[in-house]
């Protein structure tokens, strides 16, 4: 989304000249009507979801009290390693830290960017994925551990990369736009990525939003399979899924033969979406998580078939959150672009040229970010160094981690899986239905019970 | 453990008139794991025989030596899949995603083959003599395709390079959404997809469809066919063509 006019007049301006702005009509909605109006095209924007939905901040932990023991805060150990994709694989990955780096294409991110969350990935031990468009030499050879999406469009799939891959993610959907397929605009289509994608230099890609070859849970336990024989029943093969209907998604990846489930929410982040998809599709991470845990549970498979949780994890309150309501693990998109130098202020007259400004920053598909990381122009590539920016990967992860173990302790707990939904209470009512955890200062959870 | 048929003895074979030994796995007996484990493990040059594959999934996937491998009956979905050398023959039918993302190499099936045959297949030669179904060639990025019958809906939508050869007739929508691959039908087309149209049939289309016909070892006559492929109004999205998205 463009900001067509900055600075707009300060609220108090406003209500002193008696102007009374429309709660249905907003500036940003009338904006849009304007820019449709303008352009006849829909919309198109990376991030994801920017509407306010009831999330991790809705939530609270009780901390450890006369009936609960604390953990020593610097002194008593609080784990946080984990094992992903034991179930079937006979190589799973083990991870220092549960917080991984979400999938994200060579494409729609420069060499620079993907280099730099492996460093950052690595620096700390744990994994980062590829997305549409395969796999890179950089990014291959600066992660210790890399995920190789399966995506509906194939582009460079081959099967050397899917050997050397340390786990197979097929992506069913992602939480910006379950149900669509990706998208990448001829500027950001350059020799090299066309050449990886088997497309013309600079026409707009869209890519395929089901699967060529399977359709259904049964037909993906059967190509879950051939992968598995493929890779000689070695590497764990994820199954991610937007959220939607986590419930019974999550069941029938389990059905499937998935090792582990990535579920992300509507806040998970996009390179390139209508604003109307990303906007009005999906439901909030939050109201995913209850659900795809309770299909876990009810299949005798939570905490063997491992749940990864992506869509809005910002801090390590939200990592410690997540994994009390049930989570293996997280992962981070967004977050982790913001750390590498996304939407810094020191390109604020760059992003003010753009008809942007830092902190709103969010055209990922015109490929001229200032910041060198949604582009595929070399100078702009330039900028960004991976070296330095994996090391604030690096530093932001270890963070993150802390955060959470900081938590836990408080909560008594000595590994971040100890963490259970007992640990919660919840805001607001919707948060509180969401989550299944009670309201805070009360026993009431909305829907569960009596009223 | 794979149940082998051991091989005749070669002792007595002069060096220079040695056939390649063929070894034969029974999968009435030995699972497919035990299969593909083995053709994982083998050697270039080496002759592999599949009996008794009584439709069966994933077999003879992720091939990556020079063998041939002959399956001897019907298989199930993904046979050959992501074959990288060598050729495997299929003497029946084959189910969904024959040799999907096929990267290099032959794949022979005798019979029909059922829907996304080849699909997103970078190269290699695949041929089919019976009929293939919907999505034939769906996605692919540079495989060849020759099939002796017809080819149902939807056959090379998004197709983004190689050449798809038909010598029967094709369904509905051949060639939705193409890029850059070749589409070459003898017979009827039921309908076109967005952005595929007709095109004039020049000699270096003769010349190539008389190789890809070759190859298959195929007689039919080249000016017999018609060319479509991309009309490239959708490579840049305009709100004209909101209709055709």
């Amino acid at each position: 989304m463009t900001i067509t006019s900055i600075p707009a007049p300060a609220p108090t301006d406003i209500a002193a000249l008696g102007l009374r702005e429309s709660a249905t009509f907003d500036r940003a909605t009338i904006a849009d009507i304007q820019r449709a109006a303008s352009t006849g095209v829909y919309d198109i924007r990376g991030w994801g979801a920017k509407r306010k939905v009831p999330h991790f901040d809705d939530l609270l932990f009780l901390g450890a009290s006369m009936s609960r023991y604390p953990l020593e805060g610097y002194r008593e150990k609080c784990d946080t390693d984990v094992v992903l994709g034991d179930r079937h694989a006979t190589r799973p990955l083990h991870l220092q830290t549960p917080v991984t780096i979400a999938g994200m294409s060579f494409g729609a991110l420069s060499a620079n960017a993907k280099e730099a969350l492996g460093r950052g990935a690595s620096e700390v031990g744990t994994s980062t994925t590829t997305g549409d468009g395969g796999m890179t030499p950089e990014e291959r050879g600066q992660s210790k551990h890399l995920v190789y999406q399966y995506l509906p469009s194939r582009y460079g799939m081959n099967p050397d990369d899917l050997r050397k891959a340390d786990a197979i993610e097929i992506v069913l959907g992602q939480g910006a736009k379950p149900g669509g397929g990706g998208m990448l605009l001829g500027q950001k289509i350059t020799e090299r990525v066309a050449g990886m994608r088997t497309l013309p230099v600079g026409i707009d890609q869209r890519s395929a939003s089901r699967h060529p070859d399977w359709t259904g849970p049964d037909d993906l336990e059967i190509k879950i399979g051939e992968l598995r024989e493929i890779t000689d029943w070695k590497t764990p093969i994820y199954v991610k899924i937007g959220a939607s209907r986590p419930y019974y998604d999550t069941a029938l990846a389990v059905k499937s033969g998935a090792d582990v489930v990535v579920v992300d929410g509507m806040q998970g982040g996009t390179a390139a979406t209508q604003q109307v998809f990303i906007e009005n599709v999906g439901i909030p991470t939050l109201a995913a998580i209850p659900q795809a845990v309770q299909a876990l549970q009810e299949l005798g498979v939570h905490r063997k078939v491992q749940l990864i949780v992506s869509g809005g994890i910002r801090t390590g309150a939200d990592v410690a959150k997540a994994m009390a309501l049930g989570a293996d693990a997280v992962a981070i998109g967004t977050a982790a672009l913001i750390a590498l130098g996304d939407n810094d202020p020191r390109y604020a007259a760059e992003y003010s040229a753009l008809g942007s400004a830092a902190g709103f920053y969010d055209d990922f598909q015109d490929g001229r970010d200032p910041a060198g990381i949604t582009t595929q122009d070399p100078e702009l590539s330039s900028r960004l160094d991976p070296v330095v920016a994996g090391k604030r990967l690096a530093n932001y992860l270890r963070v993150l981690t802390m955060e959470a173990q900081t938590i836990a302790r408080a909560c008594g707990k000595s590994h971040l899986h100890n963490l259970e939904p007992e640990d919660l209470v919840a805001l607001t009512i919707e948060a509180s239905a969401m989550a299944r955890v009670p309201l805070a200062g009360t026993s009431w959870i909305p829907g569960q019970g009596s009223f | 453990m794979v149940t082998l048929t051991a091989p005749e003895s070669t002792a007595n074979t002069a060096p220079e008139a040695r056939v390649p030994e063929s070894t034969t796995v029974d999968l009435a007996v030995t699972s497919v794991r035990e299969l593909n484990q083995a053709i994982h493990n083998a050697a270039d040059g080496q002759a592999w025989t599949v009996t008794n594959p009584g439709g069966k999934h994933s077999l003879a996937v992720g091939i990556d030596a020079d063998i041939a491998v002959t399956i001897e009956g019907h298989a199930g979905y993904y046979a050959a899949g992501m074959h990288q050398k060598g050729g495997v023959t299929i003497t029946g039918n084959a189910g969904v995603g024959l040799a999907e993302n096929i990267m290099s190499g032959r794949i022979h099936v005798t019979g029909d083959a059922s829907q996304s045959a080849a699909a997103t297949g970078h190269g290699g030669l695949v041929v089919i003599d019976g009929n293939a179904g919907a999505r034939c060639g769906i996605s692919m990025k540079g495989v060849d395709i020759v099939v002796g019958g017809n080819i149902g809906h939807m056959s090379a939508f998004m197709a983004q390079a190689g050449r798809l050869v038909v010598c029967g007739d094709a369904g509905d929508a051949l060639g939705d959404s193409i890029y850059e691959a070749r589409i070459y039908v003898k017979g009827t087309v039921a309908s076109l997809g967005a952005d595929c149209v007709e095109k004039p049939l020049r000699e270096e289309h003769l010349a190539e469809l008389a190789e890809l016909l070759a190859a298959a070892g195929r007689t039919d006559n080249p000016a017999d066919f018609k060319r479509y492929g991309s009309a490239r109004n959708l490579y840049h999205f305009h709100v004209d063509n909101s209709t055709a998205y």
